[in-house]
């Protein structure tokens, strides 16, 4: 019955799959001639390429290039008007500094922000199938005695036992430390934080990058900050102070940019000296994975005793090479990535991630969980979208590209990338959408969001459509009035 | 190279009847070591000494790459100094590592692993997650 809408959707698969020319195994026997792509282009995570994939980033840039701005405008301006005055009167000794605090910050804000931070490519096919195959069979048998949950694995390490978790976007068991991030949706090794500041994520590859950008950032802020003040006190000793602010009215900037980021970035480069010297994850600091807060014995398997050691280590220790290899070009027989828990690749899903909305997550999983809910009410009125179809604009939106999927979605995939990629609302019209939201539903616990509610509207797109009011959906639940009120408040609660 | 051409055509031209995979050992922390424990589908195929042999190789090889000690430090400061513009020129220890895994890996096919009908995946083509033992179907005994 659903096959009304497959059609145009898969249309526009096949369409995608031309376009980029994509070497995806769904194209069956179809191999054609094309230039050799790199692997980055159809690299699953959320990430975002720049340079031919020498550049990795994630997908929100927007605060990274504010740190930019202030950084380079801060200590712009510092060059250009207070470090003339200082230079003659005290020494050129200063600006020389200053300089190459400056190359130093950014050099390293850019090595942070471009490298790749230590992300586990997923598991293949055949790996995720083992795995599954291992998973079931420990399933099985029911022992006496203390058995974990099939998807935890427990390790000990050092004496502490520590559970590695199944990530089922990335069809794999975490490594000690690492951890998905949502954002980028990527295993990382040694998960510190995704930083906004720095548009991207900080893990193993790039987390002494990270610390010495906070580091020498903290000095010139405090570098900058001093001799502003010193050039403002000796100018005003000659001319009043009225008058020197008025010579050098960009010392007034750079003094309230610098008084207002030291205290955070001086708290931050303190906090993170603590992490490293104790060799902590800013994630197990905050979870208190080591902390005897936990038990009595807790203590951290991954340190090495003393504070230089584990310093060293941090800063000084080998730096490991990407495991994703980018710049490689995708060989036609190597086995690619799994990015769905139903086992089919999907190439496609990479123009998905960029249409994803972020801030929908939130609302997206709500309403996932509404519509599980709702679902057995709304099994007894199966006429929901049909009978609304004439009277409803052909504009009026299932939440289109907000129900773009995160690549864990399972189930239906061929419908996705009609939502994702043309950009398009789907109509209400087709009286056969009802039936997709049953296929949405699944019961496998996902990290990210579960599969969209076609049925419920994105609230975003509520309010420019406009058209619809919420309660028409369920129309036909008016028959039973107990129903009707109780699918109507699910469904406010889900426009919240 | 000729040898991997003969690995490749026999990749193409023989079916493959099963992988194995060699999961990560986590009990020394975060390092990177492989199970040496001798998966039960490879006990036709080959001797378990010889195996545990090539996995413990292994994990020597990775523990070398990821030694802490005075040279990986001087390596880490001068890298630091130069804001690493040194790892334009040169390559990391952690890389030169890599290239003596891949010759041993190669040295290994081509010996031991072929001639029984498998090959080593090297596992930094699987993230460094798994060693992938492919199984190739034995016609010779008619199968």
């Amino acid at each position: 019955m659903h096959l009304g809408l497959d059609e145009p959707v898969r249309e526009c698969q096949y369409n995608q799959i031309c376009t980029h020319n994509s070497s995806s195994m769904e194209t069956s026997g179809h191999k054609k001639k094309r230039t050799p792509r790199r692997k980055w282009q159809i690299f699953p995570g959320r990430n975002r390429f720049y340079c031919n994939g020498r550049v990795m980033m994630a997908r929100q840039t927007g605060v990274f290039y504010l740190t930019l701005v202030l950084i380079m405008v801060t200590s712009g301006l510092f060059f250009a008007f207070d470090c003339p005055f200082l230079a003659s009167n005290l020494t050129p000794a200063i600006p020389v500094i200053g300089g190459v605090l400056f190359v130093f910050v950014l050099g390293m804000l850019f090595r942070a922000s471009f490298s790749d931070p230590g992300v586990l490519p997923r598991a293949t096919p055949d790996e995720a199938a083992d795995l599954e195959r291992q998973i079931d069979a420990a399933n099985g048998p029911s022992g006496p005695g203390y058995r974990p949950p099939p998807r935890i694995r427990e390790v000990v390490i050092n004496g502490q036992t520590v559970k590695l978790k199944y990530c089922f976007t990335c069809k794999i068991f975490r490594p000690p430390r690492a951890s998905h991030c949502s954002l980028c949706d990527n295993c990382v090794e040694r998960f510190d934080h995704h930083c906004p500041w720095v548009g991207n994520c900080v893990g193993k590859r790039n987390y002494r990058f990270f610390y010495l950008f906070i580091l020498s950032l903290s000095f010139l802020t405090v570098f900058i900050f001093a001799f502003v003040i010193t050039h403002v006190i000796l100018r005003s000793k000659r001319t009043g102070f009225l008058s020197a602010l008025k010579d050098s009215p960009a010392s007034v900037l750079e003094v309230l940019v610098c008084f207002f980021s030291v205290w955070s970035i001086m708290g931050l480069s303190g906090f993170h000296t603590y992490l490293i010297s104790s060799n902590q994850t800013t994630n197990e600091d905050i979870k208190g994975s080591w902390s005897t807060k936990r038990a009595k014995d807790n203590y951290n398997p991954y340190s090495y005793g003393n504070i230089l050691t584990n310093c060293c280590a941090a800063l000084c220790g080998p730096l490991p090479p990407s495991l994703i290899d980018r710049r490689g070009f995708i060989q036609p027989d190597t086995p690619q990535p799994v990015s769905h828990s139903n086992g089919s690749s999907m190439y496609n899903s990479t123009q998905l991630h960029i249409h994803m909305c972020d801030q929908e997550h939130c609302i997206q999983s709500t309403k996932f969980l509404l519509q599980a809910a709702a679902t057995p009410l709304l099994h007894s009125n199966p006429v929901m979208m049909g009978g609304e179809g004439p009277t409803l604009p052909g504009k009026s939106s299932l939440g289109g590209p907000c129900a773009s999927l995160a690549p864990s979605q399972p189930s239906l995939p061929s419908s996705m990338p009609g939502l994702g990629c043309a950009g398009d609302m789907l109509t209400l019209r087709d009286p056969d959408t009802h039936c997709h939201h049953h296929h949405f539903v699944s019961p496998e616990e996902t990290p990210s969001p579960g599969p969209m509610p076609l049925t419920l509207p994105c609230p975003a797109h509520m309010t420019h459509g406009g058209h619809m009011n919420p309660a028409q959906l369920y129309d036909p639940a008016s028959q039973d009035s107990l129903h009707e009120d109780s699918v109507r408040g699910l469904v406010k609660l889900s426009s919240v | 190279m000729a040898e991997t051409h003969s690995l490749q055509d026999m990749r193409q031209q023989a079916a493959i009847a099963a992988k194995v995979f060699i999961q990560r050992d986590y009990t020394n922390g975060t390092v990177c070591q492989f199970q040496t424990k001798f998966p039960s589908e490879l006990e036709t195929r080959i001797d378990k000494q010889q195996f545990e042999e090539t996995v413990r190789t292994l994990n020597n090889l990775y523990a070398e790459a990821e030694k802490l000690g005075g040279s990986s430090y001087l390596e880490g400061c001068l890298a630091c100094l130069t804001a690493y513009t040194i790892f334009l020129c040169m390559e990391t220890h952690y890389e030169k590592v890599l290239k003596k895994i891949a010759k041993f890996i190669q040295e290994q096919n081509d010996k031991i692993y072929a001639p029984r009908g498998l090959l080593l995946t090297d596992p930094i083509e699987r993230g460094l997650r798994v060693v992938e033992v492919t199984i190739f179907e034995d016609r010779s005994l008619g199968r």
